[in-house]
């Protein structure tokens, strides 16, 4: 990568950061936001502060880490249903 | 002559013979102005047109407008455009017959109104869709083809045999409410389960799907599901195993997506998970979760062709379509990048965008009848949805890392398809009224309240919070050559491997007893044993096989016309 340096500005580290940074920065105003709004609730689980933030964060942290054990049970080469059985 | 009783397949249905004898920018023409045409005609079509047909003693209903198979025309129409504008610079004559066939008879599914029509539809649907896997023509595309087909056939088999059950049950072949009640029932319901993903019957599409071409995939992903979801909206509204095969249907995929290495396979299970939320929506059965099962398969044609659309758009360009092979292609096809992120919002449910405004009346209707627990199973799967669909189509094939590929943007044509799918997903998600007022039921839903549009951001705000905390830590599951075991590994691996052994535990018998002859007879049985066959299997030509078809058959026909005489 280093030996022909893009241009582009996505390429550059300072600016992956910055998007990394208003990332940060929205989902803070989000949860905040949560603790001043006053939505609506309609089942119990909804009632606990940051519901929907936690929830999302959490949600896709343990489908990830499932679906990465799941890979050392169910992955196999890319040839697996070529090879002559 | 150009009345309402034109049924509303037959200008796809012609389109698709004259692309077989047209060439060049007439042949365009003729498939651009089709779904045009015939989505105008339809337009003026009021429900309550309804066509019988008499054949000796029975009378069919071919032909049947009600608002609930008005949406799937209008739809079918709509992404029939959309699909042959992406595919006009293709030069495969079978491809394009192929595929306007397939439109025109999901189109003729949807409006059949008695269950041997919808079986005619049905069968001429499955095949016809079956010579765009074919179509692919790569490695593997003849067998991927002919699992797909297996599949369709099956459904169609099932849905024949629960037809006449029901024929018989009843005294009445009309398709309306079928409800879970007896066998005809339940075979109809997997007759339709096959073709709507149901877990364990989804395999044709994750593995039938990736092996089409480019464009071919567009029109596939369009079609068959949707049309499937008609019908169990039709037979099945209320059925409350839906709601819980919906359930499975929604979450199950999304883990297989996430370690999924060929970018449209990930979409082939990421449409397994959006048809779990139609199904469900079926199951529930109230007008809110029915008009949202129907809207979210209106939507699901719009941002899941968008997005079948870009990486066929890629792979045609690139002849690449593996996470692993792809990144940076943002430098190269820009465009496609931005509608390609569009289509991305547009099924992860971003406010403004189409999948917000029906998937939020599933997950409401869910709600109010006091489905809590599939709820909270739904709102997994809706931000798994923005973690394998959302966020790793895009990242994989146009960011990440830089791939090396540099190509060009994709023909405008394809383009072209791209932004009117894109523009019709931005304009119902910011105007739903657009969708609203085409759904069946009557009921009073709007999406955009404070509570709605901010827990939904949230959960994607923290998805993808969680996606980039993860990737920034290493822990983010790299994209791998790999094939991942699925439900097909029963017949492609297992089947075939005992069929092995047994054959090969058989050959050792008969050499076991070969054994016990005497040394002498032993070169007389090898050298007469074709003696021993019998004459059917001595050869077996397909022809002879065919005629004793042909007399099996003809021996039925009589004694059922005896049978009814006497």
């Amino acid at each position: 990568m280093s030996e022909q340096k893009s241009q582009d500005w996505l390429d550059k580290p300072a600016n992956q950061r910055k998007i990394r940074m208003s990332l940060y920065i929205a989902c803070g105003i989000l949860f905040l936001l949560d603790l001043i709004v006053k939505r609506k609730v309609y089942v119990a689980a909804e009632q606990l502060p940051g519901f929907y933030p936690i929830f999302g964060f959490v949600a896709c942290v343990v489908l990830v880490l499932i679906a990465k054990e799941m890979r050392k049970l169910l992955m196999r080469g890319e040839d697996y249903y070529d090879v002559d059985r | 002559m150009w009345t309402a009783e034109i049924p509303a397949f037959l200008p796809l249905a012609i389109a698709a013979v004259l692309a077989l004898v047209t060439r060049g920018w007439l042949r365009s023409a003729i498939m651009l102005l089709a779904p045009v045409l015939g989505g105008l005609h339809l337009l003026s079509v009021d429900p309550g047109v309804v066509v019988h047909i008499q054949i000796l003693d029975l009378e069919l209903t071919p032909y049947r407008v009600d608002r609930l198979s008005l949406i799937f025309g209008y739809l079918f129409h709509l992404g029939a455009f959309i699909a042959v504008l992406f595919a006009l610079q293709v030069r495969d004559s079978m491809q394009h017959c192929a595929a306007l066939l397939y439109v025109a008879s999901a189109i003729g599914a949807v409006f059949a109104g008695d269950l041997l029509s919808l079986f005619v539809f049905w069968e001429v649907m499955g095949l016809s869709s079956a010579f765009l896997v074919w179509a692919g023509r790569g490695p593997g595309s003849a067998e991927a083809g002919i699992r797909y087909l297996l599949f369709q056939i099956l459904s169609g088999v099932l849905l024949m045999a629960g037809a006449l059950w029901h024929w018989v049950n009843t005294g009445d072949l009309s398709f309306n409410e079928i409800g879970l009640a007896g066998g005809a029932s339940w075979l109809l319901f997997l007759a339709f389960g096959i073709k709507a993903g149901f877990p364990l019957l989804h395999n044709w599409i994750t593995d039938g799907y990736p092996a089409s071409t480019p464009t071919g995939t567009v029109f596939l992903c369009m079609f068959t599901t949707k049309a499937a979801v008609y019908a169990l909206a039709r037979g099945f509204p209320g059925a409350e195993p839906l709601v819980y095969i919906g359930m499975v249907m929604a979450c199950f995929p999304i883990f297989y997506a996430v370690i999924e290495n060929d970018l449209r396979r990930v979409l082939a299970y990421s449409m397994i998970n959006q048809l779990g939320f139609m199904v469900c929506g079926i199951g529930v059965g109230t007008a809110l979760a029915l008009n949202g099962a129907v809207g979210h398969a209106f939507n699901d044609v719009l941002f899941k062709g968008l997005l079948m659309m870009s990486m066929g758009a890629v792979l045609y360009m690139t002849d690449r379509i593996n996470g692993s092979d792809l990144g940076g292609l943002y430098k190269s096809m820009p465009k496609t990048t931005v509608l390609c992120m569009i289509g991305a919002a547009s099924i992860s449910a971003f406010p403004l965008f189409n999948g917000f405004v029906s998937k939020s009346m599933v997950m409401s209707a869910l709600v109010n009848e006091g489905y809590h627990g599939v709820w909270l199973a739904m709102l997994f799967a809706a931000a798994g949805v923005f973690h394998h669909a959302g966020i790793k189509i895009p990242y994989f094939a146009f960011f990440h890392h830089d791939s090396g590929i540099r190509t060009q943007e994709a023909p405008l044509n394809m383009l072209l398809a791209m932004a009117v799918a894109a523009v019709l997903c931005i304009a119902i998600g910011s105007q739903p009224q657009l969708l609203y007022q085409l759904l069946p039921y009557d009921y009073d839903y709007s999406p955009y309240d404070v509570t709605h549009v901010l827990t939904q951001t949230q959960l994607l705000f923290f998805s993808a919070l969680a996606f980039v905390w993860l990737n920034t830590r290493g822990m983010y599951p790299p994209e791998l050559r790999s094939t991942n075991i699925d439900i097909e590994w029963l017949w492609r691996r297992l089947l075939p491997s005992a069929a092995l052994r047994i054959s090969s535990r058989l050959a050792a018998a008969r050499d076991g007893l070969l054994e016990l002859l005497s040394p002498a007879l032993r070169p007389e049985f090898w050298a007469n044993r074709k003696l021993l066959q019998l004459t059917l299997s001595r050869q077996w030509p397909t022809g002879s096989m065919v005629l004793w078809v042909a007399v099996f058959l003809a021996v039925m026909l009589f004694s059922g016309l005896f049978v009814k005489g006497a």
